[in-house]
């Protein structure tokens, strides 16, 4: 089991990541200037909590700040307040505002974002041709890669309303890395591009692109067109000629804001976060962005590592912690002939008959009134569950209740040392993923070892509340020197 | 008995382990004599790193051999060729082809209207699953597809739907239909990767509520990276800190009483993330649906460990 070698390159592990930059994260939520945090990361590392953790910290530190979400989890939202999905910056109750600042968030909607910047940019009756467009319903429900573009404009409405101090931005799960960095060019590539000319008609086509068209040797535009319409079916041509004519008024103003809004995420005012967990692929993704925003020029503030793993009692091997349990597992074995005994009573309960033989045991028993209420309701210790059973093991709870009462009723079926062989193989368990989790991160500090990291520890379970947000913003602002 | 299903498409929150699910779905599948096709769709060539291969190429090629004999082929599709190939198919486009794509047709078809990307894709899954060789059987016995996660796979799937609707007639809105066919038929099932989490939980039960909606065949439900018990009781509630450390000492460690308090709480921490788990598991359970759980790879996901999903999902019915 011990692996020759394993406590070197623990050791090697360790050292690479102790030397790591710590992100400071309060002061850069404190700082005037900071007035954008955009938090990017791939889909299930805490990338919409961290956002809301780190508003709630520099509302709460004094700023003036607007937390702007895409899909949050349901519980996240009600627990700041969002349970409607309305498209409005909304103030979450129940922050303490003694340093003088307020907290807002508010849920992105991207069908309203499209329907309000067109209405805004367009004539009614302009409006209401786009907005009854079959081809504009569609992509503005969502083909994807629409959410990107919306949040972009939407960040950009944000900041041009200039009522709050700090923007905290969650980037949407795109399917690439950055995708909500790539909008504008898109965009733009989009608005300048040929084909968008010839769907138009030879009127917008005119000039350099039109004669393109007609040295691709294609027949003339309507040749063309019609080539389209027997690809795609006759009326869906028209319907984007009509979407793309209706939107042109609008279309200049739609880039000059995306264009506007990525050079505004270049400028010394914004702070990226790449937010992670300790786990290969989210760390590989994590790479990827550092190495995106560092060409695209984006300022990176740094690495927010969630569900990190730490141990009070490190020094304790896995392999040293298993020996013992195993010393303490034997001692307690029941003499030979016993063990086949056909009692019909559970693991538990023989072992609990097998205490009072035991010379170990002698003066240890504890009086059965001990046990707190609390322990009764504690169900996560079931020592049989059975990981392999699959849909059945849905029924753990259930059938371990049983023995459950029997703890509290009868006497404490727990010797100090088989409870402390259990501790001793979850500490093993713990300690190997310790040790996962640094070589992990070893590979991600290896390619970027000038990244600052702040790191979060893992929490047994979800945050839904502002309690639990304060405590991953606390996690967040102290850990940093 | 319902007929044998033969499209499987894995999907499941970001970070999940979803790629890694469906690579160990289409080893588990490859019986001896049989041919499995695992397909990628986003691009990201998850499958090559996780087969350590070199990226793979828009074809169809031989990756592996699974564990009960058979064989694996992986294929990403690239959206552009797939495009390409799709009009070919269709309308035998030849030069038109790549003067679409020099006037710019056809980063407009994959980029400003993605979701014609996503009718490409699943265009492209349903005719590997129904494509039959020259001696009229199935080329593949089943075609695992990586698929987007949770939360855009139902809109994913049902995009053909929605082409159906904007093009109204001509040969896509026949091909949107054929592959509405085959995606809602019993020969397809679509499963979702999960952990014992709250949220991807909570994004499993929406997900199977979103794709009953739109009469998706929902399959089984994979509970991913699920760590083993530790076997023995570990309710530290109530515990005599010195008894605790007299055990620890009997056990020949070092300083135990500076043992007992983190040893504690992470046992604390253990018993309540189990009683978090086995809600959750009830959660998935009143879905009505096959749960199957994976253990956690304590090496991650590496080819031996692939191999172990592998052989732990052949254990049960697909």
């Amino acid at each position: 089991m011990t692996e020759p070698g394993r406590d070197r390159e623990r050791a090697d592990v360790d050292s690479a990541v102790a030397e790591v930059p710590a992100l400071a994260v309060d002061p850069l939520l404190d700082r005037a200037e900071t007035r954008i945090v955009v938090c990017c990361g791939s889909g299930g590392v805490g990338k919409t909590t961290t956002a809301a953790a780190l508003g709630l910290r520099a509302a709460e530190r004094g700023r003036r700040v607007v937390v702007l979400t895409i899909d949050p989890a349901r519980r996240l939202a009600q627990s700041m307040g969002l349970a409607e999905l309305d498209n409005v910056p909304r103030r979450v109750p129940g922050i303490d505002g003694t340093a003088g600042g307020e907290l807002f968030a508010m849920m992105l909607d991207m069908k309203r974002t499209f329907d309000e910047t067109v209405e805004e940019h367009a004539d009614p009756e302009r409006a209401r041709a786009i907005l009854e467009n079959p081809f504009y319903q569609s992509l503005s429900t969502g083909f994807a890669g629409t959410q990107e573009y919306m949040a972009m404009e939407k960040l950009g409405q944000l900041v041009a309303r200039d009522e709050w101090d700090l923007i905290v931005v969650d980037t949407p799960p795109s399917r690439s890395a950055l995708d909500f960095l790539d909008a504008p060019q898109r965009l733009g590539s989009f608005l300048d591009g040929r084909f968008i000319r010839v769907l138009m008609g030879p009127a917008k086509a005119g000039g350099r692109a039109g004669r393109k068209v007609m040295d691709l040797g294609l027949a003339g535009l309507s040749r063309f067109t019609g080539t389209i319409d027997r690809v795609v079916g006759a009326g869906l041509v028209r319907d984007v000629q009509n979407f793309v004519a209706a939107l042109d008024t609008m279309f200049g103003g739609f880039r000059t804001r995306a264009d506007a809004t990525y050079r505004l995420l270049q400028a010394p005012g914004t702070a990226f976060l790449v937010v992670a967990a300790p786990e290969r692929d989210a760390l590989r993704e994590a790479a990827y962005f550092v190495e995106r925003l560092a060409a695209d020029r984006m300022p990176l503030a740094g690495l927010v590592l969630n569900r990190v793993h730490t141990s009070g009692a490190s020094g304790l091997s896995a392999e040293r912690a298993l020996a013992a349990a195993e010393t303490l597992e034997a001692k307690n074995l029941a003499p030979p002939g016993m063990a086949d005994d056909p009692t019909g009573q559970t693991e538990t309960e023989r072992t609990t008959a097998q205490e009072s033989p035991s010379p170990a045991d002698s003066g240890r028993d504890r009086p059965p009134g001990r046990r707190s209420p609390e322990t009764h309701s504690s169900t996560g210790s079931s020592p049989t569950a059975d990981e392999a059973a699959g849909h059945e093991t849905a029924g753990e709870r259930t059938v371990d209740a049983p023995a459950d009462s029997a703890h509290a009723d009868g006497a404490d079926p727990m010797t100090a040392d088989l409870l402390a062989a259990a501790l001793l193989r979850v500490h093993a368990e713990h300690m190997r993923q310790l040790a996962r989790e640094n070589r992990t991160r070893a590979r991600f500090t290896a390619l970027h070892p000038e990244v600052p990291v702040v790191e979060v520890a893992a929490l047994p379970g979800d945050v839904h509340d502002l309690d639990g947000l304060r405590t991953i913003g606390a996690a967040l602002g102290d850990s940093a020197p | 008995m319902t007929p044998e299903r033969r499209l499987h498409v894995v999907s499941g929150k970001g970070g999940t382990g979803k790629t890694t699910v469906a690579a160990a779905l289409a080893l588990a599948l490859a019986e001896e004599g049989r041919r499995t096709l695992l397909v990628e769709v986003e691009g990201r060539q998850g499958i090559a790193q996780l087969f350590e291969t070199e990226a793979l190429p828009y074809e169809e090629r031989r990756i592996a051999i699974g564990p009960g004999g058979g064989e694996v082929y992986a294929l990403a599709i690239d959206t552009e060729k797939a495009l390409l190939d799709y009009l070919q198919m269709f309308y035998k486009l030849g030069g038109a082809g790549r003067a679409l794509r020099r006037i710019g047709a056809i980063d407009f078809a994959t980029t400003i209207a993605p979701g014609l990307r996503d009718v490409l894709l699943t265009g492209k899954v349903c005719e590997a699953t129904r494509r039959r060789g020259t001696d009229g059987a199935f080329v593949y016995d089943a075609v695992v597809m990586d698929a987007p996660p949770t939360g855009r796979v139902t809109r994913f799937l049902g995009v053909n739907d929605e082409v159906a609707d904007l093009a109204k007639v001509g040969p896509i809105h026949h091909q949107a239909q054929a592959v509405m066919r085959v995606l809602k038929s019993a020969e397809t099932a679509v499963h979702l990767v999960t952990l014992l989490e709250e949220m991807p939980v909570q994004e499993t039960a929406d997900g199977v509520a979103e794709l009953r909606a739109a009469e998706l065949p929902v399959g089984t439900v994979v509970v991913n990276m699920v760590r083993p018990p530790v076997a023995g009781p570990v309710d530290p509630a109530g515990v005599d800190r010195r008894e605790l450390a007299a055990a620890l000492r009997s056990a020949g460690l070092r300083a135990p009483t500076r043992l007992v308090g983190p040893l504690l709480d992470e046992g604390a921490a253990h018993a309540e993330r189990r009683s978090l788990e086995a809600a959750q598991r009830a959660e998935l359970a009143a879905l009505g649906l096959p749960v199957r759980e994976l253990p956690l790879l304590a090496d991650g996901a590496d080819l031996a460990g692939l191999y172990r999903l592998a052989r732990r999902l052949r254990e049960h019915g697909w």
